[in-house]
């Protein structure tokens, strides 16, 4: 992890840069909501590099990422923008894109990244810390795609798509979205009705309650 | 014996900790300490006066200077004493600004430390001895490895300077990497046109030795005294008979089995072969492993032919031994390649670019061939593949460059002007064709560099765009390069009818082997190591052998020449005298004792040890013990460590010595 006098110096960086009423307008979100919140002494970067084990400032802006990511297109920014803003210190620019959400984690980044930066690990803590600092969600089906998926891994052990398919569409209420492609999934096994569940679903249900500090 | 005891304050670096006057006053009280004193500045010119007016007044045998470390000024403080007639090493150095002020803060601990380094340098003095330096004949003669142009410039400028030159050079024939290019940045002059003049006079030098298809087999020796073994490896022709009329050039049968290393595999050449027209010598070469003769026994059209019975299949490597005194390492570089690598290799391929398997997808090199009025395209930009006028071209800077997943973390220095320069050579000849630089950062240092690169973008409208590119792949024909315009924050796609990278300079593969062979270090890519970045460039840390070119590090035609005659500058200072003036520091062995284990032998770093024969008054020899060659022992100490019958003592630093310092304490 990043030594003391890292975190001074970046603590310094961040100081200079313009970032905002940032973190006034967190407290007040934090605190209508009610949500755990750590001390905010560290920076959104510091946070980064505790949970993805690597300096957000190994980044030279190649742009290779984006060169090669498959859902650019759909991106309001690129994601090498995503890391310079970060390391710019303009975290609510960065948590506020909907380019994280729409990460696939496909890791063709990560795996062609001249530094081998882990990017896809990055945009995991990017999402991670946005909903944990409760900003609004713009992709909010995303969202709503990953917790279902994260349900179905609760409930079941193992994945079950018969049911994330029910849970998404309860989530979203658009219940014919992609319906022509569900026979054909079907037909080839894609879709399994009933779920397969692993035998010990109560360590699942364990892990999931230590981890999310949640029911 | 009288001692003089000199305290330096070195303006308040040492005063500030160590309270200088009550050292000076102390040490009056010790036993042969005739006169003692401090002062402000002892380095500077009446500090030093004040030494030499004392080793007069009091008639003084040896001194001890309290000061800075004696790799600043031990030498200021020797040359000071030999004015006054004492010999150097009988001047003693206790360093107490970077072992005692600079690390404490408490005045009265470093005065006392400050004194106890003080009594351990007046103990050692008195039991100095007076040293005389070694001195060891040079032979004014350079090697000069690698027969680029940096190996070219070496040679001509020593050469110039009337000292004879051995010049080696594994390939058929001079002229390196700088031979294959088409024209050279900022100035676009023709390479060949600038550099086979320098080719010719190389080989025309009476004082030059031109060793073609040869390599270096083994360095023995030291500095003004190398002892070098070269092998000259078979050509199969007879250098003495042959015109370089290129008949059995034209005549030899095996026309597509081999690729044209020279053309950089865009081309084949037959089994007797020059690498190009130019060549210096101009003398064929018979490949071996193709040619039909060595397979079936049978063909010999060569042989038919050449009217001069300069064919000689049976002729073998021959090995030739030269004196030097000097070498200079010129052996330059290569380029890196996208393929796939093994798994012990260092690097690492581009899976994304497509692991070379597209014959579109070029190398720098490789373009310089397709560009060069003199290669397998005859200066026409054509793809490898179909022979069509690329209308869409894309360079790709920085591959194997600054990419630390493929293990190269480096800058390759000449890849951003080399490629402004080959976008620019394909807007002059393709008029209607578009050029696409994909870049991270324009390195343009250098005189009309920066210029050029702008020439690049304002004249000859070459589109750059900067971020890496993510992927290429071959789409009816087409490569498909997907990268990001970063400036832009969009995402890009260039449909490229070819593609050329602009792939990372890494070392020759075998300057590893060659380094250890002449005992020099290198760094992990194996580029050669400088003695200082900033101060000694150009020698390597092995005295007497000097590096010029590509080997230490990427580099520039320019910059390759000013260092090769920098380098050769360095070997011309060494000719100066006719002897060498070594420092005496070096290990002697006691005969009387040695008991011939030779683990000297095996610990020496610099190879000085040698096994001597002692004979009896019948010249019969009775034993065999070591001995150390003073020329080439750097005075390290370590067989002194190892040696377990205490038989070798360093002069300048024998037990006696060490031990009274020791005991003092």
């Amino acid at each position: 992890m990043t030594s003391d006098i890292l975190k001074d110096a970046k603590k310094l960086q961040t100081s200079f840069i313009p970032s905002g009423n940032f973190k006034e307008s967190f407290k007040e979100k934090e605190h209508d909501k009610n949500i755990s919140i750590q001390i905010h002494e560290r920076s959104v970067e510091d946070e980064i590099t505790e949970r993805t084990f690597q300096d957000v400032s190994l980044c030279y802006q190649c742009g290779k990422c984006s060169a090669g990511c498959p859902v650019r297109y759909y991106m309001d920014i690129a994601p090498n923008k995503v890391v310079r803003l970060i390391q710019l210190g303009y975290y609510e620019e960065a948590l506020n894109s909907d380019t994280p959400w729409l990460c696939a984690g496909c890791l063709a980044c990560s795996v062609r990244c001249p530094k081998e930066f882990d990017l896809a690990r990055f945009m995991d803590a990017v999402r991670e810390i946005a909903l944990e600092k409760g900003v609004e969600i713009k992709q909010v089906n995303i969202l709503k795609f990953h917790n279902a998926f994260l349900d179905q891994i609760k409930n079941h052990g193992r994945s079950y798509e018969a049911g994330l398919v029910a849970d998404y569409k309860m989530k979203t209420l658009d219940l014919f979205q992609d319906v022509d492609s569900a026979p054909g999934m079907f037909l080839k096994g894609k879709l399994i009705l009933l779920p397969h569940n692993i035998k010990n679903r109560k360590e699942i249900k364990r892990i999931f309650k230590k981890t999310s500090g949640k029911n | 014996m009288k001692i003089g005891v000199f305290v330096c304050h070195c303006g308040e670096n040492i005063s500030s900790t160590v309270d200088c006057l009550r050292v000076a006053d102390l040490c009056k009280s010790y036993s042969g300490v005739e006169y003692s004193v401090d002062y402000k500045y002892m380095c500077s010119d009446p500090g030093q006066k004040l030494i030499k007016e004392a080793i007069h007044k009091y008639d003084l045998d040896a001194i001890v200077v309290g000061s800075c470390s004696p790799h600043m000024h031990e030498r200021t403080f020797r040359n000071a004493a030999v004015s006054a007639g004492i010999n150097p090493f009988m001047v003693e150095i206790a360093n107490l600004r970077e072992h005692c002020s600079w690390v404490h803060d408490e005045i009265e601990a470093s005065t006392r430390k400050a004194i106890e380094l003080m009594r351990m340098a007046i103990e050692k003095v008195k039991r100095d001895k007076p040293l005389t330096k070694i001195n060891v004949p040079v032979t004014k003669r350079v090697l000069v490895i690698g027969g680029g142009i940096a190996g070219i410039q070496a040679a001509l400028d020593t050469a110039n300077a009337g000292y004879e030159v051995v010049l080696v050079e594994k390939e058929p024939s001079i002229g390196g990497h700088m031979s294959q290019l088409s024209e050279t940045f900022p100035t676009l002059d023709c390479s060949q046109c600038i550099l086979t003049p320098r080719m010719v006079e190389v080989h025309q030098h009476p004082r030059i030795k031109l060793m073609t298809y040869s390599e270096v087999e083994r360095v023995e020796g030291f500095i003004g005294n190398f002892k070098v073994t070269i092998r000259k490896k078979a050509r199969h022709i007879n250098e003495e008979n042959c015109s370089g009329c290129g008949l059995c050039i034209t005549k030899c049968p095996i026309k597509k089995k081999a690729y044209n290393s020279f053309e950089e595999d865009l081309a084949f050449r037959p089994a007797v072969y020059v690498p190009f027209p130019q060549a210096i010598p101009n003398i064929p070469v018979i490949d071996e492993t193709v040619c039909t003769y060595y397979k079936t026994g049978k063909c010999g059209m060569c042989l038919k032919v050449c009217d001069r019975e300069a064919i000689d299949f049976g002729q073998k490597d021959t090995i030739h031994v030269a004196d030097v005194g000097a070498i200079i390492v010129a052996t330059g570089y290569k380029l890196y390649n996208i393929e796939k690598k093994s798994e012990d290799s260092i690097y690492k391929g581009y899976g994304e670019y497509g692991y070379g398997k597209y014959r579109d997808i070029l190398d720098g090199l490789q373009f310089e061939r397709i560009a060069s009025a003199s290669g397998p395209t005859s200066g026409e930009i054509k793809r490898p593949s179909d022979g069509r006028v690329p209308k869409k071209l894309a360079f790709i800077q920085c591959v194997g460059s600054r990419d630390d997943s493929k293990g190269i973390s480096y800058c390759s220095k000449i890849c951003c002007m080399y490629t402004a320069k080959q976008a620019m050579l394909y807007r002059h000849k393709v008029h209607d064709g578009e050029a696409y630089i994909f870049y991270m950062d324009i390195r343009a240092g250098g005189k009309m560099y920066e210029e050029f690169v702008r020439r690049a973008i304002e004249e000859d409208k070459v589109k750059y765009i900067r971020g890496r590119v993510s992927r290429i792949y071959e789409e009816n024909g087409k490569y498909i390069v997907k990268g990001e315009d970063t400036i832009a924050g969009m995402p890009v796609e260039i449909d490229a009818d070819m593609v050329v990278l602009a792939t990372a300079m890494i070392p020759q593969d075998d300057a590893g082997s060659l380094a250890r062979k002449i005992g020099i270090p290198y760094d992990k890519y194996g580029f050669f190591n400088e003695a200082h970045p900033k101060l000694r460039p150009v020698e390597s840390t092995t005295a007497g052998i000097f590096l010029a070119g590509a080997c230490q590090s990427p580099k520039d035609i320019p910059e390759s020449v000013s260092m090769a005659s920098a380098a050769a500058s360095k070997a011309i200072i060494l000719f100066a005298n006719d002897t060498l003036e070594r420092e005496p520091v070096v290990a002697k062995v006691n005969e009387d004792i040695c008991a011939g284990c030779f683990y000297c032998m095996k610990v020496c770093p610099f190879g000085a040890v040698e096994v001597k024969d002692v004979k009896d008054m019948n010249g019969i020899v009775y034993k065999e013990v070591a001995y150390i060659n003073q020329g080439v022992c750097q005075g390290c100490g370590t067989c002194t460590a190892t040696c377990l019958s205490k038989s070798i003592e360093l002069a300048g630093f024998n037990n006696e010595e060490i031990f009274a310092e020791i005991a003092a304490l």
